[in-house]
């Protein structure tokens, strides 16, 4: 059998920590379920009596069975589920690979203007011209930053754009005579939409190991090439921190073997306005919006991932996208036969839009590339006060904005990676990104971003040394029994994915369940 | 620069603890042939009122829904929503959290979203719900794949009712694979779908209120379907039919997707929306999709976590049901809050109200001597011109009135559809919006 | 009866022709809580090597290859409700699937219980 070696326990043990009570300002919040019911409503709307005569037979018999709140009842609800929150407007998110920088709050003031959020977009194109100002510039600034040829701004998140950017590749090749091509390369430490993405699109995944230090060998990659290989997917910097020195040569490489070189551009916040990977020879890249680019991630989505292309797949881009003509902006929603069709209904997700170019426009193209910066300051400062009690496995070299410690300095403690992790949320830490990626023992992967200032720095460092030494010292209770002072303890995801129980129901379990 | 907090100061005395003497010297391991040569075509950092005013320019060349009578649907719909929702979504706990990966400090977010599947399921007649998808229009296209992984069988039949760029989506997902047939435009809701239906089919798709907005009853699709093995997959694009309509599932629908957008959730020109993926337990572990279920803590205290995770791409990877690793978190709030406001009580009359508008609508086209196609209708109608119709469109645009979609923007080079217009009313439509758009409507066409 | 193992910690116990295949001791501790068992069909027939099953933890999911070539001729039931019988007793109520072994010859390749102690090491 393959074994993932990373197992770790999900039923929480039976160590007993403090009385862990919820505190005056954060008491245990019922369901929905639980307090309304379907005679509430916060709504005054008419009560119109209606022929049955045009729903063709088929008004509702079965039940609703939803219930409803007044206003106030509502405004407490989720005022009082959002204190169990931790957000970003509250503590710093040390979380590799995701860029969890402040979020501007002129970006949602300007999202809300009536000429953005009253928009359909179906309307005639001569009504939306401002709209489609909005993609222009945007679209101007994800080209300009990269030096890329187009950009295809519809995809929805992250993965959409991954998704986008490997069927331009697969749309090319077929376009050529190519389609023979079945083999996309993708490193060890890659994230799994990489693999998952290249998979979903029928292409067969070969894995390329890191070297000693950390980065892709470009002598493994050409090994690799080969008639069958239709593209690597390489993210840059890696998601060990470290930039790939041999990407132009690698980029080489795959473009003289007939292939193409798709960039995950999710660490994209090291490099804007300093690097520009069109310049490494990238024929794809597709940016998180929610990450670089400031817009919140709003406990889960939405995000937005416009992916932006080289020349040779400039034509394969999906629609819809833009063209001007003259004084007016076309949307050009039908394509001949290179473009990539539709990837979705409508145009994408403008609400990010609006909220991206406004922090482009605030920051500048000088404060894009200072963010970028002081992100790389940020994480290398992390990397020096932290690197002699923690384990840094590819040592030496400079980090960007992100540094990767793995759990070799846990080693004989007793305390793996979750536990230390836990032990954080008790100093009103948010974790780390912790078992990602997969290249590294128990790895421990801390990225500050730009946003966090010299004295929040220097207060996580402290914490994490205070930790590691408590680790170091013996005090294992402390780490398997956390996190004693959240709202709640340590779940038991074992029983959340062997009895599945994803809707309220009548034996849905109290709030304080029995056992 | 406000957003970065870094004094002179503070930079030295941190590159003088990693011993370095400029940041500069971080980027090493960068070539230099590519490091900071360019000087990109962009403007320098702004002051807010700046930038407040460029953006406000662009705003102000869009005309916006609400300034004049506005009967645009076909997928997304103009519906009021209560000032309570906005406001809570813009809590800093709600706007700036993160994915609930570590479900200690995020009850906040998984009990919402525990209660979201609620609601979802239940709306739909479900066994279960996932935690959102981007859209609808994606979320048809994973069911699909969702059916024919279940089914292990590959031919899928697209109704011609289907909204025509969500047909184009699933295309666009399935390309290359084949199996994929759709059906021809039904803008008189005629669907000879059950026709098709053979031992090799994995799933026909169906979408009620149709792109055209007639009603269809799938329950004898559904027998049929279930008689050959496949499965039948409902589409739903305004949620709020549901407040007065049959639940798919109570019709016999395998796998319901729909958009979410109508509740909660402004036009915004398109996105970011949210789609609803809801299906039979047995096919729980092939949604595609985040997941919150319930359990306990160390304690025994009832809490909520992502579940089920192993069908994902983090940990999955090429074996993953899908590549998706967001759902629409804020917009799923923002649902899930107007909703709750509502409560079936309130769901119901505003379906009502949103029927009874366009009944309103139907009866004001057709004393005008309009061709009405709809004998069923929820809150959306087809109407077929004398004349092409999107330059009808184009010339009450010009006249600050908002008439419909074309539906030839959609299915160009399609001469059967040239004439067709479709046309949404809902609660916000009021009897003087309807009057000026007939009598501009009889202007143009006179 | 005897007991054999392969390099990646599957078991086949065999009995005449018929095998019981399951997942090692070791094993089961390194998944941790398994949560969910993908069982091939009854009347499958495998290669060795071939992937026949997966085993889900909460973090992982593990391929289960075939230890020996034949066709799948008992499936345990008992796993759907209560998946945890792998981590609790992975050599006796945890076992998998059982199948008439094709070829006696493969069993001359695995690990007897000794051999497969030192692997695990």
């Amino acid at each position: 059998m393959s074994m993932n070696t990373q197992g770790r326990p999900t039923t929480p043990s039976a160590v007993k920590g403090a009385a862990a009570g919820p505190a005056a300002l954060l008491p245990a919040e019922p369901l929905l379920f639980e307090i309304g019911d379907r005679d509430h409503s916060g709504v005054d709307l008419p009560d119109v009596e209606i022929p049955d005569g045009r729903l063709g037979g088929l008004r509702r018999k079965s039940e609703l069975d939803l219930p409803g709140l007044t206003e106030p009842e509502a405004m407490r609800h989720y005022v009082r589920l959002s204190r169990r929150n931790y957000s970003i407007d509250s503590g710093m998110y040390p979380l590799g690979s995701c860029t969890m920088k402040h979020n501007p709050r002129l970006n949602e003031k300007m999202a809300r203007l009536p000429g953005f959020a009253d928009v359909h977009p179906l309307q005639p194109v001569s009504t939306v011209q401002g709209a489609l100002g909005v993609m222009e510039q945007l679209g101007h600034w994800l080209m300009e930053l990269t030096n890329t040829a187009a950009v295809a701004l519809s995809p929805k998140a992250g993965a959409h754009g991954e998704l986008c950017g490997m069927m331009a590749i697969k749309t090319a090749h077929e376009a050529k005579g190519q389609g023979h091509r079945t083999v996309v390369l993708v490193p060890e430490s890659a994230h799994g939409t990489n693999p998952a993405t290249a998979a979903f699109l029928g292409y067969s995944v070969k894995s390329i190991d890191a070297n000693e230090n950390g980065t892709v060998d470009v002598e493994a990659v050409k090994a690799a090439l080969g008639d069958d290989v239709a593209a690597i997917m390489l993210t840059n910097p890696n998601t060990c921190g470290l930039f790939e020195s041999q990407i132009i040569e690698i980029a080489r490489a795959v473009h003289e073997a007939g292939a193409y070189f798709y960039c995950d551009g999710a660490n994209f916040n090291a490099i804007m306005g300093v690097v520009r990977p069109g310049d490494l020879g990238i024929d794809a890249m597709h940016i998180n919006l929610h990450k670089t680019f400031s817009t919140p991630h709003g406990g889960g989505g939405p995000g937005a991932g416009p992916v932006v292309l080289s020349e040779a797949l400039a034509p394969h881009a999906p629609v819809p996208f833009l063209r001007r003509t003259g004084e007016a902006i076309e949307l050009v929603e039908h394509a001949d036969d290179t473009a990539l069709g539709r990837l979705t209904a409508f145009h994408g997700q403008m609400g990010m839009y609006v909220r991206a170019l406004t922090y482009m426009l605030s920051h500048g193209a000088d404060g894009l590339a200072q963010a970028a910066r002081d992100a790389v300051l940020n994480a290398n400062y992390i990397k020096a006060r932290l690197q002699d009690v923690f384990s840094a496995p590819f040592n030496g070299r400079p980090v960007m904005h992100e540094v990767l410690f793995d759990d070799g300095f846990l080693k004989g403690t007793g305390v793996s990676t979750l536990d230390f992790a836990k032990a954080m949320i008790d100093e009103g830490l948010h974790p780390m990104t912790m078992y990602f990626p997969l290249v590294v023992h128990g790895a421990m992967l801390i990225e500050p971003t730009e946003s966090e200032s010299l004295q929040t720095l220097d207060a996580f460092i402290a914490t994490m040394r205070e930790l590691a030494a408590d680790a170091r010292a013996g005090n294992v209770t402390r780490f398997t029994a956390a996190p004693v002072r959240a709202p709640l303890r340590r779940l038991d995801e074992t029983r959340a994915a062997r009895q599945p129980r994803l809707k309220w129901t009548a034996e849905t379990g109290d709030r304080r369940a029995a056992e | 620069m406000r957003y970065l907090p870094h004094s002179a100061a503070d930079r030295q005395h941190m590159l003088a603890t990693i011993g370095a003497s400029s940041i500069d010297d971080l980027f090493a391991a960068v070539p230099a042939s590519v490091l900071g040569t360019f000087s990109p075509d962009l403007p320098g950092h702004q002051p807010e009122f700046a930038v407040e005013a460029h953006m406000r320019g662009l705003a102000g060349r869009n005309h916006a829904a609400g300034d004049g009578p506005f009967f645009v649907g076909a997928g997304a719909y103009r519906h009021h929503v209560p000032a309570t929702v906005d406001h809570l979504i813009q809590r800093s706990e709600w706007l700036t959290a993160y994915t609930p990966y570590q479900p200690e400090i995020s009850q906040g977010t998984l009990q919402m979203l525990f209660e979201f599947q609620t609601q979802v399921a239940n709306l739909t007649g479900m066994d279960v719900a996932n935690a959102s998808m981007y859209d609808g229009s994606t979320a048809t296209a994973e069911a699909v794949l969702m059916a024919r992984r279940i089914t292990r069988k590959n031919k899928v039949f697209l109704s011609g009712g289907l909204h025509p760029q969500y047909r184009d989506t699933v295309v666009t997902y399935l390309a290359g694979e084949g199996g994929l047939e759709c059906l021809s435009p039904s803008p008189e809701g005629q669907g000879d779908i059950i026709d098709h239906i053979d031992d090799d089919t994995a799933a026909i798709v169906i979408q009620t209120p149709d792109f055209y907005g007639h009603i269809r009853n799938v329950s004898h699709l559904a027998e049929a379907a279930h008689a050959r093995g496949a499965l039948l997959i409902v589409v739903v694009t305004e949620i709020v039919s549901l407040g007065l309509l049959e639940a798919p599932g109570a019709l016999g629908a395998d796998i319901v997707v729909a958009e979410g957008q109508s509740l909660g959730n402004p036009l915004t020109f398109g996105g970011p929306y949210v789609g609803l993926l809801a299906c039979r337990e047995k096919f729980v572990r092939q949604m595609p999709g985040r997941l919150c279920g319930e359990t306990v803590d160390a304690d025994g205290q009832r809490g909520f976590v992502l579940t089920l995770s192993t069908r994902e791409q983090h940990i999955r990877r090429e074996k993953a049901t899908s590549n998706i690793c967001t759902n629409s978190g804020l917009c799923a709030l923002a649902f899930s809050i107007h909703l709750s406001l509502l409560g079936e009580k309130g769901l119901t009359r505003l379906a009502k109200l949103n029927h009874a508008r366009a009944i309103a609508l139907a009866d004001a086209l057709a004393d005008a001597g309009l061709e009405v196609l709809n004998g069923t209708f929820f809150n959306e109608m087809t109407v077929r011109l004398p004349v092409a119709a999107a330059p009808v469109v184009e010339a009450l645009a010009g006249r600050g009135i908002l008439a419909g979609l074309p539906v030839s923007r959609l299915e160009p080079g399609k001469p059967e559809v040239e004439n067709l217009l479709v046309l949404a009313a809902t609660e916000l439509t009021t009897d003087a919006d309807i009057a000026a758009l007939v009598a501009a409507l009889k202007g143009e066409l006179a | 009866m005897t007991t054999r193992y392969t390099t990646d910690h599957e078991y086949v116990r065999i009995e005449g022709k018929a095998g019981t295949v399951g997942i090692s001791s070791y094993a089961q501790e390194q998944l941790g809580d398994i949560v969910f068992v993908e069982l091939p069909s009854v009347g499958t027939t495998v290669s060795k090597g071939d992937e026949i099953a997966v085993v889900e933890s909460v973090k992982a999911a593990s391929e289960i290859y075939a230890p020996v070539s034949g066709t799948v001729t008992e499936i345990n039931a008992a796993l759907e409700g209560e998946p945890g019988l792998i981590n609790s007793d992975p050599a006796g109520a945890g076992w998998l699937f059982r199948l008439e072994l094709s070829d006696q010859a493969e069993l001359d390749g695995l690990m007897d219980e000794a051999a497969y102690a030192e692997h695990t090491a």
